[in-house]
């Protein structure tokens, strides 16, 4: 179920000024692939040009093919309401909607789409909370407001309900950087599940959360301040962290300069 | 009152004047103020309260300087003008509150606010006003049914998809209509009907009070949805939820409460506008249940006519003090109702 990405020439701009440039690479089904590089590269845009959220932002626009097995996402009549029902992003922050209880919100992909059955939305639900690791602590209440959790169950929950709505690709943007490291190992732990069913892209700041969570990593990074981003190097993650093969991936990873 | 400082040892304390000299200090000014326009014959209240307040200012500054030095009798100094300001802004609300609750209690009963005036003239004891309360109700609410789905809708357009020239035209246009004075309205809608030959009915006044209504609904539904936080939005639109169902279900919902307190203040700011309501709605001493149809009362509109058409009868006097208190009391329910509204409304934060 899970598709792969082909990124071929990306670029991507917010009105005049060119955010990252002429990036392309591979991503392979059911693995977990890691965007790692300091700050300001142009890691969290290029992952939202993948889903089509880039152009979300005033000014955003985007040159180039993102192939999810083989269907430009950026061609001529995709409508980007349906790129975004296949791919999935959790962001950075936990952000359940305030007004809904637990329920609702797991439900809101399914629910505000309009297509559902009122009966299988239960079934729905569970699953997806047994998916994120949260049905155990949640099952009591899930007529409570979202809000009521703590960080690490609020980004939990959005994980819930981004995997709700069956997509094919979950793009995390820096998922842990706002919790704690218990919160922080238990969703390491829930990425290494959720590979067995999605195809899974995390960008993150914490070179050795990389390390530990990803098969191969993507580093990327800027030539001067103004410049746009650049894809210096993508492979397994093993050679990454221990032999890469570009002089700047070495430098960032051991430390001299991030 | 002079106090002796002490030095101490150590140059991190200094001297400080005790807890109460602030309380100490407004009692000798009040009783100093009395006396001083007693002595001087002055007779007026507000002259002996300008001479206590002058003197409590003073003297805190003064005693400050003395004895605690230069810093915190400038903090005495403000925390003092800080008080007077807030007894000015006090005073005449609670002066408002106090005359028109007991003059309108007078003829205030069951039998006042179930009748009308249809059968009693001006100068006589007794009638009601039913027909006001009725007219004001209808006008205002037809006037929210029109203001607020435009006003909302408008709102919705500048945050949330304007960005060139229309959205600027309309922002522009929209903060030149809250500055519209309420019977330049009235003219407007009284233009159009003497060229359709109509006839005053309450309809019109409804037009003319939502012409007001609407932009103060678009201003305060604006900053309302601007304070929803974009990630919502954006956590939302990643889900692949259409960008108008985002706002339906999203959006709105979580700013709901806001909207509606902003709401209700158009709501109470029209609930007593007189001039487009004389002029296009002319009053009537019965009760008239339909709004497009015959000159309907109003309750701002009665009040007028009751203190100004009745030549200083008493009984007319005492009608229009207890309708002032209905219109009063309708607005604090209004406000109360918004006040919950937005309570239960609001994003909850249980565990």
């Amino acid at each position: 179920m899970a598709k792969r990405i082909d990124v071929s020439g990306l670029t991507a701009y917010y009105s005049a000024h060119k955010a990252i440039e002429d990036i392309s690479m591979t991503v392979e089904p059911r693995s977990v692939t890691a965007f790692i590089g300091p700050s300001g590269c142009g890691k969290s845009t290029f992952l939202r040009t993948l889903n089509r959220m880039h152009e979300v932002t005033p000014g955003g626009r985007v040159e180039g093919k993102v192939l999810l097995d083989d269907e430009d996402l950026y061609g001529h009549g995709v409508d980007p309401v349906a790129v975004r029902r296949t791919i999935g992003m959790v962001f950075q922050r936990p952000n359940p909607f305030p007004t809904m209880s637990i329920f609702d919100n797991v439900a809101a992909g399914l629910k505000l789409n309009g297509s559902y059955k009122k009966s299988e939305l239960s079934d729905v639900v569970e699953k997806s909370l047994k998916g994120a690791n949260l049905w155990n602590e949640v099952k009591d209440r899930l007529n409570k407001p979202g809000s009521g959790l703590s960080g690490g169950q609020q980004q939990r929950l959005c994980i819930a309900r981004a995997i709700a709505v069956e997509p094919q690709v979950l793009l995390m943007d820096e998922p842990c950087s706002a919790l704690d490291p218990i919160s922080t190992l238990a969703i390491e732990d829930l990425i290494g599940e959720l590979k067995e069913r999605f195809t899974i892209v995390i960008v993150t700041h914490n070179m050795q959360q990389a390390a530990r969570v990803s098969d191969r990593t993507a580093f990327f990074n800027l030539s001067a301040v103004g410049q746009p981003g650049r894809l210096i190097e993508i492979d397994d993650t093993e050679r990454i962290f221990s032999n890469p093969s570009v002089q700047a991936t070495e430098d960032y990873i051991s430390g001299r300069f991030g | 009152m002079d106090k002796r400082p002490e030095r101490p040892a150590s140059n991190l304390q200094g001297a400080r004047l005790p807890k109460w000299t602030p309380w100490a200090v407004a009692v000798g000014s009040v009783a100093a103020g009395l006396g001083i326009s007693a002595a001087a014959g002055l007779e007026s209240s507000i002259q002996w309260a300008l001479i206590a307040a002058l003197l409590f200012v003073l003297v805190s500054y003064g005693l400050g300087v003395k004895v605690e030095g230069g810093r915190q009798a400038k903090d005495r100094f403000a925390t003092s003008l800080v008080w007077v300001a807030f007894l000015l802004a006090v005073i005449p609300l609670a002066s408002v509150i106090w005359e028109t609750i007991s003059r309108g209690v007078k003829v205030l009963d069951f039998y006042f606010l179930s009748h009308s005036m249809g059968v009693v003239a001006d100068s006589e004891v007794g009638g009601g006003i039913n027909h006001a309360i009725i007219g004001t109700l209808e006008q205002v609410g037809l006037a929210t049914v029109m203001a607020v789905p435009v006003g909302v809708l408008t709102a919705v357009y500048l945050v949330e998809y304007g960005r060139g020239k229309l959205a600027q035209t309309v922002t522009f246009f929209v903060d030149v209509m809250t500055g519209i004075p309420s019977i330049v309205a009235g003219l407007f809608i009284l233009a159009i009907m003497l060229q359709l030959q109509l006839e005053p009915f309450g309809f019109a006044g409804s037009l003319a009070l939502a012409i007001l209504m609407m932009p103060v609904v678009v201003r305060s539904t604006e900053e309302m949805l601007k304070l929803v936080p974009n990630e919502l939005r954006e956590a939302s639109l990643a889900l692949g939820i259409p960008k108008w169902r985002t706002i339906i279900k999203v959006v709105l919902p979580t700013s709901i409460g806001g909207i509606t307190t902003g709401v209700m203040l158009a709501v109470a700011r029209i609930a007593g506008e007189t001039a487009p309501v004389l002029l296009l709605v002319w009053g009537s001493p019965f009760i008239n249940n339909n709004p497009f149809e015959g000159a309907q009362a109003s309750l701002p509109l009665y009040i007028y006519q009751q203190y100004a058409q009745s030549a200083g009868n008493a009984a007319a006097y005492d009608r229009a003090w207890a309708a002032a208190l209905v219109l009063i009391i309708i607005v604090m329910i209004l406000n109360l109702a918004a006040r919950g509204i937005a309570r239960w409304k609001a994003p909850k934060t249980g565990r």
